[in-house]
């Protein structure tokens, strides 16, 4: 196991990747809270696996996909700055080809990706050993779980009713 | 069923309410004591200092909601009444922290667990902090006060079943447990206390004091967040803050500026703390922000073979203090044991992993019991809580360590509430850990439990609980503030929230700031008004 000092390092690393990438043309124009088209793209790529099970099978699949992933991006668009900022680093990161390959180990494009292989790069950052990974994932899972349990389409399936009406 | 909402009726009625989103120009008050937040502290603050007839203003970050804006929904709520939408982290974003950001602060939100400052704490700070002025009976009549003001007392309202298989979980154990009491008036037993209450039964600032402080002429300006102090001489000049934007996200070009004769620090114990950071307060004995203590809760889910439906019901009406009883207060890591309310969004976020095996722990929604267990930091010498830092842009952001002794806690923590939970009836019990997969008996559980490698961002940790950074202490060496709450270098400068307290409660805090500011928002004011408050 990785002592707390790697750990920390791995994060530096990490932070000074992110940084490095946002100086990257194409990226800086990037409004902050508002996913652009590619990173739209990697979005409703992991959306499905990540809700694998829980979305509604066949043709309102693809309506439930964009839905989860507009509630991630009004979500992103309610957070604080600093927060939004974080997530466009996610999502540059998740963008920028090369990092999608060796960093994500996902090497198609996000609308070709497999979704075993977006599966895998998902258990790959759960787990990882450099925290940033690790934080990824989370912001990841938080944000979609969030987005397609707060909607009441998503409650039947739990046995959850909604709320009591008051009258 | 008409539900009176007196917020919506003191508005009409004329309350002097400013949105500072709407502020076209800057604004320029004076009054006699200026309060930062309308939380716990903040509240009874302002109730007592109005009724002794001192001209109050009260500065929120967060918005004016009332019951007519509560839906009961998860999605309205995070966003608009947490702060950061309730995806506030500790720095390495390995504990969650849930806190109010709206009038009312985290009393609007908070799920009305009432309890007084446990005797041991209060026994450690005397003896060990040497705050000697604050014993059980020099507090009690300040305790009673605030349960009376705040309907405090016991629910006699059968637990839901979540809260009521962590008491048959824990007396088949032969473990104590008892009934919480809760700050409710008229509560229908929806479960909706985390999101808002639509009645208007929870006895929160939002109902209570904030009511009776702007019927006295107290001043509320909302969406305003407080930059800094203007420090001098050893005095507090004048309060700045910055207007925000309607969805109180960004800063807007006009600003608020307070003069007045006292100033309150009531942001809560990481809002506090970064108001006197940002101000360059002294801080001769590099005390400010430091010993932050969170109450690091662990959560352990089991599946139930008859329905739970843990959202329906008041949240948290059983506890147990067995294990916080057990050890010495500064020995191993005691905690306390309680059962939230669970809603699909929070239930899924908390709840790990993803794909197939999410979705089907989530279709078990209705069965699902859950237990935290709120760990006692800030006694053991390797217990020194967290620090309150500053981000580039001013904003504040806590760095807790978990360490070594709390790690043991929590595992500690873990396997007491899998052993409850099967106790109970539970068929399969949950850890909520990356790696933990559910265990069907607690041998299998034990066994697991013991070998789960606990760790940063593997392990859920969240804490709805924020305690010290500006803590009291005997004198200036070890304080920020004395036990009245004044600062020590700043003479007309207060704290009066969760920020002064030198380590955790060891209980659910809010009843411990209520009663505390109750006392010391009555010195002020006698101190202020010349005579003392009715």
């Amino acid at each position: 196991m990785p002592t707390r000092r790697e750990f920390l390092r791995a994060g530096a690393a990490g932070a000074a990747l992110l940084t490095l990438l946002r100086r990257l043309p194409g990226h800086a124009a990037a409004p902050v809270g508002v996913l652009d088209a590619d990173e739209r793209q990697a979005l409703t790529a992991i959306v499905p696996v990540m809700l694998a099970g829980a979305l509604p099978e066949g043709e309102a699949h693809a309506q439930a996909v964009r839905d989860v992933a507009d509630g991630v991006e009004v979500a992103v668009a309610g957070l604080p700055l600093h927060l939004q900022e974080e997530v466009a680093q996610l999502f540059t990161l998740l963008t920028f080809a090369p990092a999608r390959c060796l960093v994500a180990g996902v090497w198609r494009p996000w609308p070709q990706a497999h979704p075993e292989d977006i599966a895998a790069f998902l258990q790959g950052w759960r787990t990882s050993w450099f925290s940033l990974l690790q934080s990824a994932y989370h912001a990841l899972h938080e944000l979609i779980m969030a987005s397609w349990y707060a909607r009441s389409e998503s409650w039947a399936a739990l046995g959850y009713s909604g709320p009591p009406r008051l009258a | 069923m008409t539900i009176r909402d007196p917020v919506a009726d003191g508005l009409a009625a004329g309350w002097k309410v400013t949105d500072a989103s709407a502020l076209e120009r800057d604004l320029r008050l004076s009054c006699d004591v200026a309060i930062v937040g309308t939380g716990a502290g903040g509240g009874v603050t302002a109730e007592i200092l109005a009724n002794a007839g001192l001209d109050v203003v009260l500065l929120e970050e967060g918005p004016l909601r009332s019951s007519r804006d509560f839906h009961m929904l998860e999605s309205e709520a995070y966003p608009q009444l947490y702060q950061e939408s309730a995806a506030r982290k500790t720095r390495d974003k390995a504990i969650t922290i849930l806190q109010g950001r709206c009038v009312g602060g985290s009393t609007t939100v908070n799920w009305t667990t009432s309890f007084r400052t446990p005797p041991a704490t209060l026994a450690y700070w005397g003896e060990r902090l040497g705050l000697r002025e604050l014993t059980e009976a020099g507090l009690a009549p300040w305790f009673e006060r605030m349960e009376r003001r705040l309907s405090i007392g016991p629910w006699q309202t059968p637990p839901n079943e979540n809260n009521q298989a962590l008491l048959r979980g824990a007396q088949r154990l032969g473990l104590g447990a008892g009934r919480i009491q809760r700050n409710v008036s008229g509560c229908w037993n929806l479960g909706y206390c985390g999101v808002g209450c639509p009645v208007n039964a929870k006895q929160s600032m939002l109902v209570t004091t904030l009511p009776a402080a702007l019927a006295k002429d107290a001043r509320l300006v909302t969406r305003a967040r407080v930059e800094r102090l203007r420090i001098a001489a050893g005095r507090v000049e004048a309060l700045e803050a910055r207007a925000l934007d309607a969805q109180g996200i960004r800063p807007k070009a006009q600003s608020i500026a307070v003069r007045a004769r006292h100033y309150v620090l009531a942001a809560g114990a990481i809002g506090s703390p970064a108001v006197l950071l940002r101000s360059r307060a002294p801080d001769p004995y590099g005390l400010l922000g430091r010993r932050t203590c969170l109450h690091p809760t662990v959560v352990s889910a089991a599946l139930m073979r008859e329905p739970v439906h843990g959202h329906a019901g008041a949240p948290q009406s059983v506890y147990s203090d067995h294990f916080l009883e057990r050890d010495a207060i500064d020995g191993p890591i005691g905690f306390k044991l309680e059962a939230p309310p669970l809603h699909p969004l929070l239930f899924g976020m908390t709840l790990q992993g993803f794909g197939a095996a999410h979705a089907a722990l989530m279709r078990q929604f209705a069965h699902a019991q859950v237990v935290t267990a709120l760990l006692r930091d800030g006694f053991h010498a390797d217990s020194a809580g967290g620090q309150v830092l500053l981000r580039d842009d001013g904003s504040p952001v806590l760095d807790y360590p978990i360490t070594d002794i709390l790690w043991q806690g929590m595992r500690r923590a873990l396997l007491a509430i899998a052993e409850i939970q099967f106790a109970a009836g539970a068929t399969r019990v949950l850890p909520a850990h990356e790696q933990a997969t559910g265990y069907d008996s607690w041998a299998q559980a034990r066994a697991a439990i013991a070998a789960l490698p606990l760790e940063p961002l593997l392990t859920r940790v969240v804490s709805a609980h924020v305690m010290g950074g500006c803590a009291m202490g005997a004198n200036e060496r070890s304080g920020v503030v004395d036990a009245r709450g004044r600062h020590w270098q700043l003479g007309n400068l207060s704290v009066h929230d969760g920020s002064v307290f030198p380590t955790s409660i060891g209980a659910n805090p809010q009843l411990s700031i209520y009663a505390l500011t109750a006392r010391n928002a009555s010195s002020l004011a006698a101190a202020l008004a010349g005579r003392p408050p009715a």
